[in-house]
């Protein structure tokens, strides 16, 4: 068997007696578009902090690449080719968005180290950065700080610093959270054309977004994971109706 | 200002600070003493605005390195009969630097009230060992006799101070330009970008901690070298170096001046010290009142200290300006 991108075995956390990851076995495959849902609170942010680092497993080991990362820090998972985008934007909201960008090229290049050269003058640094911005439709915006564009753009700034990392493996936290819908096709249309060989692992409200975006499909609720498949057998599942879709009234 | 975004090269207004001590050296031949002690300040509150202007690191503890550089430099060259300057100012760097890497090590996993706590702790033990440790500090006396050799056998420090004003301003020119290369470069920028967004940088794989721990020694050891400028212009140190009030004044002179702004520490030092010699001789009871209303007016008017005030007016001026071109036309 290959090796999965990102596994978990039994991760388990509890806060005090609130357990809100019970014994998950997940497995994301290489290339996957891979969707994460359940209901409000079933723990998906914590699961996401989890695989990135940012909180440690009560018990339970997580791999990345076939290598165990439990005690691995954040910043080193990144280094091994895990990508995130946040829920809330989570950006270097007075800087340019080149800025943005090159500060994740410039770790990932190792670069930031460097202490006498302008950064400026680091071609291969900036011109990376402004490609990356090209591709996505943001090269008019390189020299605007991030405060002064739309809500949408800001959505994308957050995936280009991930790209820029060149991950692995991708975590896209609700990518089109608070995107309004007429803006949130040219989102869909970016993460429809992400390189196929970056396994992908999104948690997302909007439905419409999961089923079109996604070949396989995980239901968490409350810290466990209630079934796993395609969209068409989560689609049809009784149980995913019950406890999810059925209420699900988001936009 | 920094970034990927921004030109490096020096711009003609950046010459300003160096053509205006030039300038008091060859008028102002009776101020050369204080000249030298503003020098030193903005030495210090520079090593200040590196962590606390990009960096982001909050601190009341800055006195503990500007304090065991004075004390260094002020014990090889009273104790120990070493007395060349640049001998002396190296110990002081060395020793500043050891002590910024140790206790940054310590501290710089904690943020907020419980960082600003633990350096304000740091300075107070120090201070504390140099108080008991009176046979080699002079304690509470201070440590008098303070021998410094003339600079490369040439230049004997002067009764007016010329000697120590032109080696003040020659050492800051040079630490301006290392710091203001730092915050140009990659390094700056990454500094930059922790400052504005902690959780960001993890999540592009910064080792965000270690990288704390070197700007905090490089600001440590830029501030010990401030120290032992002080020492030697003064020849003597005393406990005033250490402690909170010094921590405190130099974070008043760095907010009045601009923070993270690089001119901020050359404008407040300046402010400051100028507005303290002058209150201090008119109302030597009350002159920390002056200081504490120049304070107040900034935090309330100008949060961006005084060159955030130049700032804005320099924006108003130039929007004023091309409006009345624009309705000329």
């Amino acid at each position: 068997m290959v090796a999965s991108a990102l596994e978990t075995q039994k991760l388990c956390k509890s806060f005090g007696a609130l357990t809100v990851a019970d014994n998950i076995d997940f497995r994301l495959a290489p290339g996957a578009r891979h969707a994460l849902i359940g209901p409000n609170g079933a723990g998906k942010t914590t699961f996401v902090n989890m695989l990135t680092g940012a909180i440690r497993p009560s018990s339970g080991r997580i791999l990345l690449g076939g290598e165990e990362v439990t005690k691995v820090s954040q910043a080193a998972r990144v280094q091994r080719g895990l990508g995130r985008t946040f829920q809330i934007t989570t950006l270097f909201r007075k800087l340019p968005v080149l800025d943005n960008v090159a500060l994740g090229v410039a770790e990932r290049k190792r670069a930031s180290r460097h202490m006498w050269k302008p950064a400026s003058r680091h071609a291969e640094i900036k011109d990376e950065a402004m490609a990356l911005l090209a591709t996505l439709g943001l090269a008019d915006d390189a020299r605007t700080p991030v405060d002064d564009l739309p809500y949408g753009r800001q959505r994308l700034v957050e995936i280009a610093i991930a790209l820029g990392l060149k991950p692995k493996v991708l975590l896209l936290d609700e990518p089109a959270a608070g995107v309004p819908s007429h803006d949130s096709g040219r989102i869909l249309e970016v993460l429809g054309s992400l390189p196929g060989d970056i396994a992908i692992l999104i948690i997302e409200h909007d439905m419409d977004l999961v089923f079109r975006f996604a070949n396989r499909i995980t239901v968490l609720v409350q810290g466990q994971v209630l079934v796993e498949g395609t969209p068409q057998e989560i689609a049809a599942d009784r149980r995913v109706r019950d406890v999810y879709l059925g209420e699900a009234t988001h936009a | 200002m920094s970034g990927y975004t921004s030109d490096p090269r020096i711009r003609p207004l950046e010459w300003l600070p160096w053509v205006v001590a030039l300038g008091a050296f060859f008028l102002l031949p009776e101020y050369l003493s204080l000249g030298a002690r503003i020098l030193t300040y903005i030495l210090w509150a520079l090593s200040l605005d590196l962590i606390l202007g990009y960096a982001g690191i909050i601190t009341l503890g800055h006195s503990a390195f500007f304090g065991l550089g004075a004390y260094t430099a002020g014990i090889l060259g009273a104790k120990y009969g070493v007395t060349d300057p640049f001998l002396q100012l190296v110990a002081a760097a060395a020793a500043a630097a050891l002590l910024g890497i140790s206790t940054g090590a310590l501290i710089l996993r904690t943020k907020a009230l419980t960082l600003l706590m633990l350096t304000l702790a740091i300075t107070e033990i120090v201070s504390v060992i140099a108080n008991k440790a009176s046979w080699l500090t002079g304690g509470a006396d201070g440590l008098s006799g303070v021998q410094v050799a003339p600079i490369l056998g040439l230049f004997k420090f002067d009764l007016f101070g010329r000697t120590a004003f032109i080696y003040c301003l020659v050492t800051l020119f040079l630490a301006w330009l290392v710091v203001r290369r730092l915050i140009y470069s990659p390094y700056g920028a990454m500094l930059t970008g922790i400052r504005e967004n902690t959780a960001r940088m993890h999540a592009v794989g910064a080792p965000v901690y270690w990288r704390l721990v070197l700007v905090y020694t490089l600001s440590a050891t830029l501030a010990g070298i401030a120290g032992a400028l002080l020492t030697q212009v003064n020849q003597f140190v005393g406990l005033n170096v250490l402690g909170l009030e010094p921590s405190g004044d130099l974070l008043v002179m760095l907010i009045l001046g601009g923070v993270g702004r690089l001119y901020g520490a050359f404008v407040g030092p300046i402010v400051y010290l100028t507005a303290q010699d002058y209150l201090a001789k008119q109302y030597p009871e009350y002159w920390y009142f002056g200081i504490g209303l120049l304070l107040i007016v900034v935090v309330l008017f100008a949060r961006g200290g005084i060159l955030g005030l130049v700032d804005q007016w320099w924006q108003a001026l130039s929007r004023h300006r091309s409006s009345a071109r624009a309705s000329a036309r």
